[in-house]
């Protein structure tokens, strides 16, 4: 395998803390279930994917799901833009998404684990499942795992083929069972109804890979880090205009200002949090807090600065939607391509300020009215781009002038 | 298709499907396995997998027709997929774009008339604090310049 493929790494002491790999298998074997999920509740972990759902209670209802046969499933399908911290984890440090997992099983009492890889990290593929294979050498996979008589457990990997919306947790199951990429109506939730129909816990790469050391180090040390609301660390994929990209391993709570300053971004305008479907912050608002309390984000950090054009930059977020849609529901089908041909007609100068206010209200009924996450959260860029970058787009424009600064 | 040809695909199907338990689960693995192989999914190969997984064709065709990575008609040897999300937009990517359209003479959705290298766009590959960024065929590079695109273009087979 050669792939030009570099991760930059800014640690935070947390998740890249001290480990060794197993560890936390044999400590959750001894002090059993409840325990488990004692310290999972004190730490407070919320789940990394995007919509912050406690970890404890997700594990605690799949647990008490009644079923003969349970299922873990990792979501590593991180397809929102702007986000590439699930592959620095999944490349550099396997073995905390894989012991998460198997702590997970034993918790919930699946026997079985499922990766679902996005088809575009199929480079990776080769290496986890070598990794899998020491675990299975090891005892930390297979049968009466650590010598715990009847604790069987072992993953399987399964590919993606290009399709955003499947990080969505029901589409991603209907995916596995063999089908489109269709959310399902939630409830029923996985953890009742989930693969083949059984209790299943989905959780993102970085949820499982705190579980480890939540589990070696307490709940209560992880609740002392970030804020009381939003517990822990937070890693964060920052890309655009800054000197230092990367992946930061960073408290919840750091201010958008002091992140900027850690990455060295000159000249910033503005700042996309959570990817195409997150929100734009102007520069007015740097002040504001990255914590599920104040801006949530599952970790994409797009930085733009003065040169950039936001409407182009909104225009290329709503292609991405009207690409992605699964087509299902129409307000997000139709919606979004509404929505882009809006963008498309202030871009030529041919627009009414009633037509797009009657745009802005179509996305909030699409926010409203959508079936799933997708067409819930993709009028957000189109909202906050076009109310925090009036002036720049509005009155800059005239026919075929171009916008921003450059 | 040559009836040789056919039983090889419909002895691989048929082992694949058991591997999987010989459910509807095994309906991506297979389809990802027969594209990989054959480069793409033929009207045979669609058939045979729903026989073996007793489900309709049209099934199957619905499934192959959602996945971006996924298709019916044959395409070039090599499928190269530039990203076109905003990160690797701003980093260069159109540069990038312009450059591998010129040296190849065709434009992306094209095939080259040797059936070498399709060019296709795709959205965020994960790769955005190094873009712009490509995927030729499972391979990743990042960093690119129209130079170093065009270079690692003519390198492929
Ligand atoms: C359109 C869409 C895409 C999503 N993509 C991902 C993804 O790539 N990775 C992920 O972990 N969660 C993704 N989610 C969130 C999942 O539905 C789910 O909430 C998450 O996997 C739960 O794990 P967590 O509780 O550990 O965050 C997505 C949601 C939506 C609506
Ligand atoms: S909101 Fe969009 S992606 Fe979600 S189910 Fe409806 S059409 Fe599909
Ligand atoms: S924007 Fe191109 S890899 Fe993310």
């Amino acid at each position: 395998m050669h792939n030009e493929v570099i991760n930059t790494i800014h640690q935070g002491g947390i998740l890249f803390g001290n480990y060794s790999p197993g560890d936390a298998i044999k400590k959750a074997l001894s002090i059993g279930r409840e325990n488990i999920l004692f310290e999972l509740r004190e730490s407070k972990l919320k789940g990394r994917g995007g919509a912050g759902f406690p970890t404890s209670t997700k594990w605690m209802l799949t647990a008490a799901a009644q079923s003969d046969e349970k299922f873990i499933v990792c979501n590593a399908d991180e397809g929102e833009p702007g986000t590439f911290k699930d592959r620095v984890i999944l490349t550099e440090y396997p073995w905390l998404v894989f012991d998460g997992m198997v702590i997970g099983g034993f918790t919930v009492g699946a026997k079985k684990g499922i990766v679902y890889l996005r088809g575009e990290y199929v480079y990776m593929l080769e290496q986890l499942n070598n990794y899998l294979d020491k675990m299975r050498k090891e005892g930390l996979l297979g049968k009466n795992i650590g010598g715990k008589a009847g604790f069987d457990f072992d993953i399987e990997i399964m590919l993606g083929s290009g399709a955003y919306v499947c990080g969505e947790e029901t589409a991603l199951i209907e995916s596995l069972e063999g089908h489109r990429g269709e959310p399902r109506n939630r409830p029923p939730y996985p953890v009742n109804t989930g693969f083949n129909g059984k209790p299943t816990s989905v959780n993102n790469v970085e949820t499982l890979a705190a579980v480890p050391h939540i589990v070696i180090n307490g709940g209560t040390f992880y609740s002392t880090h970030g804020t009381s609301a939003s517990t822990g660390s937070k890693l964060f994929s920052v890309s655009g205009d800054c000197e230092r990209p990367g992946v930061y391993e960073l408290s919840w709570g750091i201010s958008i200002h002091e992140l900027l300053e850690i990455v060295g971004a000159k000249d910033p305008k503005a700042v996309q949090v959570g990817g195409a479907s997150g929100i734009c912050i102007p520069k007015t608002q740097f002040n504001r807090k990255l914590a599920y309390e104040d801006v949530a984000t599952g970790g994409s950090i797009m930085i733009f600065n003065e040169s950039r054009d936001m409407l182009h930059v909104l225009k290329n977020f709503m292609e991405f939607f009207v690409e992605e849609s699964c087509g299902q529901c129409t307000p997000c089908r139709v919606g979004n391509t509404k929505l882009l041909e809006g963008v498309e007609m202030i871009e030529s100068g041919e627009y009414t300020f009633m037509y797009l206010n009657k745009l802005k209200e179509l996305g909030k009924t699409m926010q409203l009215a959508s079936k799933c996450g997708l067409g819930q959260s993709s009028p957000n860029p189109f909202l906050s781009i076009l109310e925090n970058f009036k002036e720049e787009i509005f009155q800059s424009n005239g026919n075929g002038v171009k916008h921003g600064k450059k | 298709m040559l009836v040789l040809e056919k039983n090889q695909i419909s002895a691989e199907i048929e082992d694949l499907a058991g591997y999987y338990g010989g459910n509807r689960t095994a309906l991506l693995p297979l389809l990802q396995f027969i594209q990989k192989k054959y480069n793409h999914i033929s009207d045979f190969a669609q058939q045979e997998i729903a026989r073996v997984l007793d489900i309709h064709p049209v099934e199957v065709y619905a499934v192959i027709s959602f996945y971006s990575f996924l298709h019916s008609e044959p395409k070039g040897r090599n499928i190269v997929r530039l990203c076109r999300t905003i990160v690797c937009d701003m980093a260069g990517k159109e540069k990038v774009e312009k450059a591998v359209e010129r040296e190849l003479g065709i434009k992306f959705g094209e095939t080259t008339h040797d059936g070498r290298i399709t060019l296709e766009f795709t959205n965020c590959l994960g790769m955005c604090d190094q873009g712009p960024a490509m995927i030729v065929n499972e391979r990743v590079y990042t960093k690119l310049d129209p130079e170093k695109a065009c270079k690692i273009l003519s390198e492929v087979k």
